[in-house]
């Protein structure tokens, strides 16, 4: 169990506007990166297949597929260093870690759009 | 006089300046009462005894109900002596709180570590084992622990399975990542011995500035 305090600290490292997606959806992740005393931003695009954790430890998982070779980053939702976090497409997913996604090919990976 | 009386919260992690991330024991700290100074001529040593937490009177004995009354001080849970030097200022009845650490960089933390019961080798002191195939015999087994006829008796403090853990531990040098004195609180980079809600003493780290 969490105590008040704990659940103070923690409420003040969280952002201000966490970014909003769900498992399943394909997002672009802004990633600041320092090189010497230089910021810049990188982006890094996939499909987001978990998010772990909950408060300031809160974590999501996105897959993509670089060069042929599945590739994960797991960045924390709370970080200083993602900038921002575009939904590109939103993706239908039935449960919530899409691990499967591992072990499928690069077009059965492909999820349905959420219709509105 | 750097030391406090505290309870273990919890683990979280937290942000520095730069955005990296930073793990962090959250720890209660105080506010502690001077229940008793102990004097070289009354005592034989020097210390000042620190009481912790809130304590109804009722549960207290007439003796220790004395022993609060004497000092003014409002009946305490815990109760920790700490050595001090002869020209320390505080008096039975004064209150320490977080804010003694402010600006403190390191400190090191006392506390009572987890009972993990009776272990062996493996897990108690690191032992590799034996191997799993090629004949193996002794998978987590000590192994040899002495010799024959010489000398005909095990070595003392030979490393064997036993009862681990439960024990006083001081974990040293532990960086004060923030110091929030309105909660009374203190955030450690890292781990702090003992359970959540376990009794910790936090000082100034006495090795490292």
């Amino acid at each position: 169990m969490k105590t008040a305090l704990l659940e103070k600290i923690e409420q003040s490292q969280l952002k201000e506007k966490a970014p909003e997606f769900t498992v399943g959806d394909s997002v672009r992740v802004h990633v600041k990166i320092k090189e010497g005393d230089k910021e810049r931003i990188q982006v890094y695009a996939g499909t987001v297949i978990a998010r772990d954790g909950g408060g300031a430890n809160e974590t999501f998982t996105v897959r993509r597929i670089s060069f042929g070779e599945g590739v994960e980053r797991v960045f924390p939702v709370h970080s200083p260093y993602v900038a921002k976090v575009e939904v590109e497409r939103r993706g239908v997913a039935r449960r919530a870690k899409l691990y499967y996604m591992r072990k499928l090919t690069s077009k059965q990976s492909r999820l349905k759009e959420v219709q509105e | 006089m750097q030391t406090l009386i505290g309870k273990k919260i919890g683990m979280t992690r937290v942000y520095d300046a730069d955005g990296v991330q930073v793990p962090v024991t959250v720890v209660q700290v105080g506010p502690c009462t001077v229940v008793q100074r102990k004097s070289k001529a009354a005592d034989g040593y020097e210390a000042v005894q620190l009481g912790y937490g809130e304590q109804k009177e009722a549960r207290l004995t007439k003796p220790q109900q004395g022993h609060f009354k004497k000092a003014g001080a409002k009946p305490a849970k815990v109760l920790r002596e700490v050595r001090v030097a002869a020209d320390e200022g505080a008096r039975p009845g004064d209150v320490v709180t977080a804010k003694i650490f402010e600006g403190v960089k390191y400190v090191d933390v006392l506390a009572h570590t987890k009972g993990k019961g009776f272990q062996g080798v493996v897990r108690r002191f690191k032992f590799g084992g034996g191997r799993a195939s090629h004949g193996g015999g002794w998978l987590r087994k000590p192994g040899s622990i002495g010799n024959r006829e010489w000398p005909a008796r095990i070595f003392k403090n030979k490393k064997l399975p036993g009862h681990m853990g439960s024990g006083d531990v001081t974990t040293q040098n532990l960086r004060v990542v923030q110091v929030l004195a309105d909660d009374h609180a203190l955030l450690l980079e890292g781990a702090v011995p003992g359970p959540v809600g376990g009794i910790v003493v936090v000082r100034k780290a006495i090795k490292k500035a």
